[in-house]
């Protein structure tokens, strides 16, 4: 499988976090030790629905020195494709479920001084890990971290007790309390580096606030993860392998080609990572690029797609596959 | 005789001025001077009142880059007599720098890669400071066999200054290290080095 290996895993805890916030604890069924993985790392859980596999990126949140298992939270959102819906309203305590190896797109730069993780709303996840790995690397970090009302903020407390005030700050949205981005970019020693997780619009207006502040690129990092946006049903020809695939209304390219059991290259699943990038052999009609991975550029070329999140509207599109 | 295509080799893109900086902080060694005074249209007031240049006019001197740089006006100027009190201020200055800060460096490579290392060393990213190359080819050399560094190397092969083995210089670069390396070009066969050409006047 091109996402490599599976891990067989048992769901051996399931634990309400906050509103629409479940954590699942994930043992191996073997009982061997889970691979140990940095702070930042994400996994595909795979979620067998009645045969149909949905397939989505979680960041692992436990500590990446700790094998004994492996723990995400998962936000149960409003417009659900699937996949979080069946997280919370399908999976109890005791399944058997797939895991991928985990993958990390959004390491941290350990030759930087200064770690300034900002995170909103489940964007906290990946920064759960990489607190617990600065922390026992006697890193120097601070958290800032919004939340849109005190019953959504997941892990709020926890952190707190856990690293103190002077390190965890929370801001809530409901209490009128925003984070000072700008006044905080000002005052940073030289050598830090940001981070960034959680909605598209937090991620793209600090990255900007950077940019104006006079922050190098180089220090500012980020981590989106889209999911594929349901659209208008095609179909695609894959011309080495010959088939033609229809791809439905709440299905991806790259879901519609896997349920055809052709096997397709994927690491993230989120138009974040690049590895499903595929060549267009033919496209007449208009090629729908969703993801955040390939340049203004390539996607103007129109001979490149990402088949985890971009779709197709036209008469014919023949993908190198 | 210098193999081509090794990716280590430093890329000096040039001194453009980063409009969003809060301090430019420019480290220039002798023709690297000119880096900065060829840019003067690009500094405004608000650029030059954040500005701080440390020069060190080594085979400039006496030929005025001194008095041309503090004409400009900067919020600080320093003229450093060596290079080495000229990285010990550097190093201070960015002991109590914030983000926003941008480091600027022109001159030989020797100097440029050794501002670097300064730099490197207060968690910049090599990639986020402008640099040009200007002067000299001469490089800096350590010799992968004794570990001395050669300072203004013009020609290859050369005496290692330390332990006097016939070095090839390659285009093998060392960020850590600020250097070029050599290496020993006659190995097999002592005696049989081909004479020095001038590679890098």
């Amino acid at each position: 499988m091109s996402g490599g290996t599976e891990i067989p895993v048992r769901v051996t805890r399931v634990t309400p976090v906050a509103h629409r916030i479940k954590r699942f604890r994930f043992e191996r069924s073997d009982g061997r030790p889970m691979p140990y993985f940095s702070g930042g790392a994400h996994v595909i859980v795979s979620m067998n629905d009645n045969g149909h596999v949905r397939r989505n990126a979680y960041s692992l949140m436990s500590a990446p020195y700790d094998c004994s298992a492996y723990e995400i939270s998962v936000l149960h959102v409003e417009d659900s494709r699937g996949g979080s819906s069946f997280m919370h309203e399908k999976v109890r305590e005791g399944d058997e479920m797939r895991v991928s190896h985990p993958v990390n797109l959004f390491q941290p730069d350990w030759r930087g001084r200064k770690h300034l993780l900002i995170a909103g709303g489940i964007g906290i996840t990946p920064f759960i890990a990489m607190m617990e790995q600065f922390s026992r690397e006697g890193a120097c970090f601070e958290m800032h971290y919004a939340i849109r009302t005190r019953d959504r903020g997941a892990y709020c407390e926890d952190l707190i007790a856990r690293y103190g005030p002077q390190r965890v700050k929370i801001y809530c949205d409901a209490e009128n309390d925003r984070i000072p981005v700008a006044r905080l970019l000002d005052s940073q020693p030289l050598g830090t580096h940001l981070y960034v997780c959680g909605p598209a619009g937090m991620i793209d207006g600090v990255l900007t606030t950077g940019l104006e502040a006079g922050w190098p690129e180089q220090n500012l990092h980020s981590e989106r993860f889209l999911s594929s946006q349901p659209g208008k049903p095609f179909s695609i020809e894959l011309t080495r392998s010959g088939r033609t695939v229809h791809v439905g209304h709440h299905e991806s390219m790259l879901e519609a080609i896997e349920a055809a059991g052709i096997d397709a290259p994927f690491l993230c699943r989120g138009g974040a990572c690049g590895q499903c990038e595929t060549m267009v052999a033919l496209c007449d009609g208009k090629l729908l690029h969703n993801d955040v991975y390939l340049t203004e550029e390539e996607k103007a070329s129109g001979r490149k797609v990402m088949l985890c999140v971009s779709r197709f509207e036209g008469k014919a599109l023949h993908l190198d596959l | 005789m210098l193999v081509e295509g090794i990716k280590s080799r430093p890329v000096y893109t040039g001194l453009s001025i980063q409009p969003r900086a809060r301090r430019h902080i420019f480290a220039l060694e002798g023709e690297g001077a000119h880096a900065l005074l060829d840019r003067k249209p690009a500094l405004d007031d608000t650029a030059l009142s954040r500005s701080e240049i440390l020069y060190v006019a080594r085979g400039s001197q006496g030929k005025g880059n001194d008095e041309a740089l503090r004409a400009l006006g900067t919020d600080m100027f320093f003229a450093a007599p060596t290079i080495a009190t000229l990285l010990f201020r550097l190093r201070g200055t960015l002991t109590t720098a914030h983000m926003g800060t941008r480091l600027y460096i022109a001159g030989t490579e020797g100097f440029i890669g050794q501002a670097m290392m300064v730099a490197l060393d207060h968690g910049m990213d090599h990639a986020s400071i402008v640099t040009e190359h200007r002067g000299s080819l001469a490089r800096r050399v350590q010799c992968v066999h004794c570990k001395g560094v050669t300072e203004d190397v013009t020609h290859s092969p050369f005496s290692c200054g330390h332990c006097g083995l016939p070095l090839l210089v390659r285009d093998h670069y060392s960020r850590r290290l600020g250097a070029f390396q050599g290496v020993n070009i006659d190995a097999e066969e002592p005696g049989s080095a081909p004479d020095p050409e001038e590679l890098f006047l």
